[in-house]
């Protein structure tokens, strides 16, 4: 700052004059335009293989399109219209909203009580909550070919423990149901404990003279848990149920390596969407143009579940919150 | 810690995070050691999470005969572990090679991710420029959208770049993440005074010197631990490697993929080639879960 005054009240020397509003519209510019510079790789690289992808998406649905022979005609929506006609869409469809309901729900739940667990004033923390972060540096896929022999259907380890407590062998496989079953284990295997530290981080910013306050009031702590902690915690489950929601609908991984042919079983019991769209794009079929109207189908599937998703947990949570907003007016 | 509050701010709302500035650290009549309850309760939690891998480990060091037999596995590991990874090694599924393509695909992403997500945080968190806030809301945004759906139209840039098969195809489209740069942005907020960007400024340092003399060096934990989740993510990520690498240049989650679909009914083989995969990350783990665990708690999201 100092240097550009000075040389602004020295204009003797003309040479020197001109080469230091140079400098100093460089410094300008270098100011002005820095900051764009700076965050512009992330917009450019997303509007190359995110946002343009995307959309450009819409365009392939409306096509005659091939995996090795590129654009073909214009249909319209007859790709959509081929798609919804395909009972296998359905079962698709089912599948993945089975999985998903049987991974996210438990999972949002007893990641609430694991991170209350974890809450408490424990002896060796970072110990305990390291524990419950193990599974997840196994890859999808690796946890997905431990589960799918510990589910086997034939001498497989939980169908033998099952045994021993009486109860008869269950077809994790050859059944849509158990499948799916067996495929949100793996979810939930490896997401819980993530979520339960996302739970606890939430958990230790709740005012602690709330929980006194609650004690006065002779709450016990059941009680504390439902009035005090579940209303703050608001936000973050919203978070938590929105992010699982992408990523649960358009899970892949975990059924595509539950059996080794990964078509999703021989009635593809437990085929999800984005399976399918795999199968229409790369698969026998080789049709980009069905496999964009999937992926059209499914991306408006998120949003519109994304967006229940966050009405209900937003008035759920809000109940809670009014019990608390009552208990605060008494006070 | 003092980092924390700002995250807490922007997962539980202004009211919690005033809370935790104010009562972080402090103990009341609330905070009391919980009892052996607890402690089996949580035992019992850390065993469910370790148990998958240890059965992996246990199948891994036996043999097909005796998997056949005991569908539940003795609890002493068998001999076999060396000799079964030496098949996955000697198999045709090309175990080395895999294991130099992730391990090359995770280090790129993550320098890249980590540079480039520092550089807009920086620029988020203590320059001024128009539209700063709309811009950093957009990017926000855009972790909501499943861009995964996006894979056929991806699949043709990268057909017409002639990328296909080729590690580029799976750096590129992760060279910059919108989680990188909300993390780094939270972080330099809180850590970067505007005081020592001045002085660098008044020294007549040029923006770029700024970034690299003032506010790389502060943004280092950040950085380790975005650079941690980036190498994380990408060590375990399966769907696009699969479709747009195939078998002939497979990163290992697609060798595994290979391995189960070429024997399937060698259990010992396939859960060698599953522990084979996961123990760099298992060590990983060993050393620094710690800030993993203090990542997410700052508010690492999934990604």
């Amino acid at each position: 700052m100092a240097t550009v005054i000075t040389t602004d009240t020295s204009p003797q020397n003309p040479e020197t004059d001109r080469r230091n509003r140079r400098r100093n519209l460089r410094g300008r510019l270098d100011v002005k335009l820095s900051p764009y510079l700076y965050i512009s790789p992330f917009y450019i690289l997303f509007a190359v293989v995110g946002l343009f992808p995307l959309v450009y998406t819409a365009y392939v649905s409306l096509h005659q399109w091939h995996l090795i022979g590129g654009q073909g005609a214009f249909v319209g929506f007859q790709n959509y219209v081929d798609v919804l006609n395909q009972p296998r869409f359905f079962t698709a469809l089912r599948n993945t909203f089975s999985i998903f309901l049987l991974s996210s729900v438990p999972q949002v739940i007893v990641a609430i009580i694991v991170a209350a667990v974890l809450d408490a004033n424990l002896r060796a923390r970072t110990f305990w909550r390291m524990g419950v972060l193990i599974p997840y540096v196994v890859a999808p896929v690796a946890v997905s070919l431990i589960f799918s022999r510990a589910f086997a259907d034939q001498a497989g380890m939980i169908n033998s423990l099952l045994g021993d407590l009486g109860i008869s062998r269950i077809r994790w496989h050859a059944d849509p149901f158990s499948s799916h079953v067996a495929i949100a284990s793996m979810v939930n295997f490896r997401w819980t404990g993530y979520n339960a530290l996302i739970f606890l981080a939430a958990m230790q910013a709740v005012p602690r003279d709330l929980y006194e306050a609650a004690v006065l009031d002779g709450a016990n702590r059941v009680r504390q848990f439902f009035s005090v902690t579940v209303p703050v915690l608001r936000p973050t489950i919203i978070f938590v149920v929105i992010t699982s929601t992408i990523g649960g609908l358009q899970i892949f991984d975990e059924p595509r390596m539950f059996d080794q042919l990964g078509q999703g079983g021989a009635d593809r019991q437990w085929m999800t969407v984005t399976m399918y769209l795999y199968e229409l794009g790369w698969g026998a079929q080789k049709s980009f143009g069905r496999a964009a109207a999937v992926a059209w189908i499914l991306f408006l599937i998120i949003l519109v579940v994304g967006l229940i998703n966050f009405t209900i947990t937003r008035r759920i949570a809000s109940e809670g919150m009014a019990v608390t907003k009552k208990r605060g007016g008494t006070r | 810690m003092s980092v924390s509050v700002p995250m807490i701010r922007q997962t539980a709302g202004a009211g919690a995070a005033r809370a935790a500035a104010r009562s972080r650290g402090q103990s009341s009549g609330i905070n009391r050691r919980p009892g052996w309850i607890t402690y089996t309760i949580l035992a019992a939690i850390i065993l469910a999470s370790a148990y998958p891998i240890y059965y992996a480990f246990l199948l891994a060091s036996s043999d097909t005969i005796t998997i056949a037999q005991n569908p539940v596995p003795s609890l002493i590991p068998g001999p076999n572990l060396f000799s079964n990874i030496s098949r996955v090694v000697n198999s045709d599924i090309k175990f080395w090679p895999a294991v130099l393509n992730s391990l090359i695909v995770a280090v790129v992403t993550s320098i890249s991710v980590v540079f480039f997500a520092t550089l807009a945080g920086f620029a988020f968190a203590k320059l001024r420029f128009r539209a700063r806030r709309p811009l950093l809301v957009f990017i926000i945004a855009t972790m909501a959208v499943p861009t995964q759906l996006g894979v056929v139209p991806l699949f043709i840039i990268m057909s017409k770049l002639e990328w296909t098969g080729k590690l580029i195809a799976v750096i590129v489209p992760a060279m910059v993440t919108a989680f990188g740069v909300f993390w780094m942005t939270q972080y330099l907020e809180a850590a970067l005074p505007y005081e020592l960007i001045e002085a660098a400024r008044v020294d007549g340092c040029s923006m770029l010197r700024t970034f690299y003399h003032v506010a790389m060096p502060a943004a280092r934990p950040a950085a380790a631990i975005l650079a941690l989740f980036t190498f994380v993510g990408s060590w375990t990520s399966f769907f696009w490697p699969f479709i747009v690498l195939g078998g002939r240049n497979p990163t290992l989650p697609v060798a595994l993929q290979l391995l189960q679909a070429s024997y399937f009914k060698d259990y010992s083989l396939i859960m060698a080639g599953v522990v084979a995969a996961t123990v760099p990350l298992i060590l990983v783990f060993i050393f620094l879960g710690r800030q993993l665990v203090s990542g997410i708690m700052q508010g690492a999201v999934k990604g």
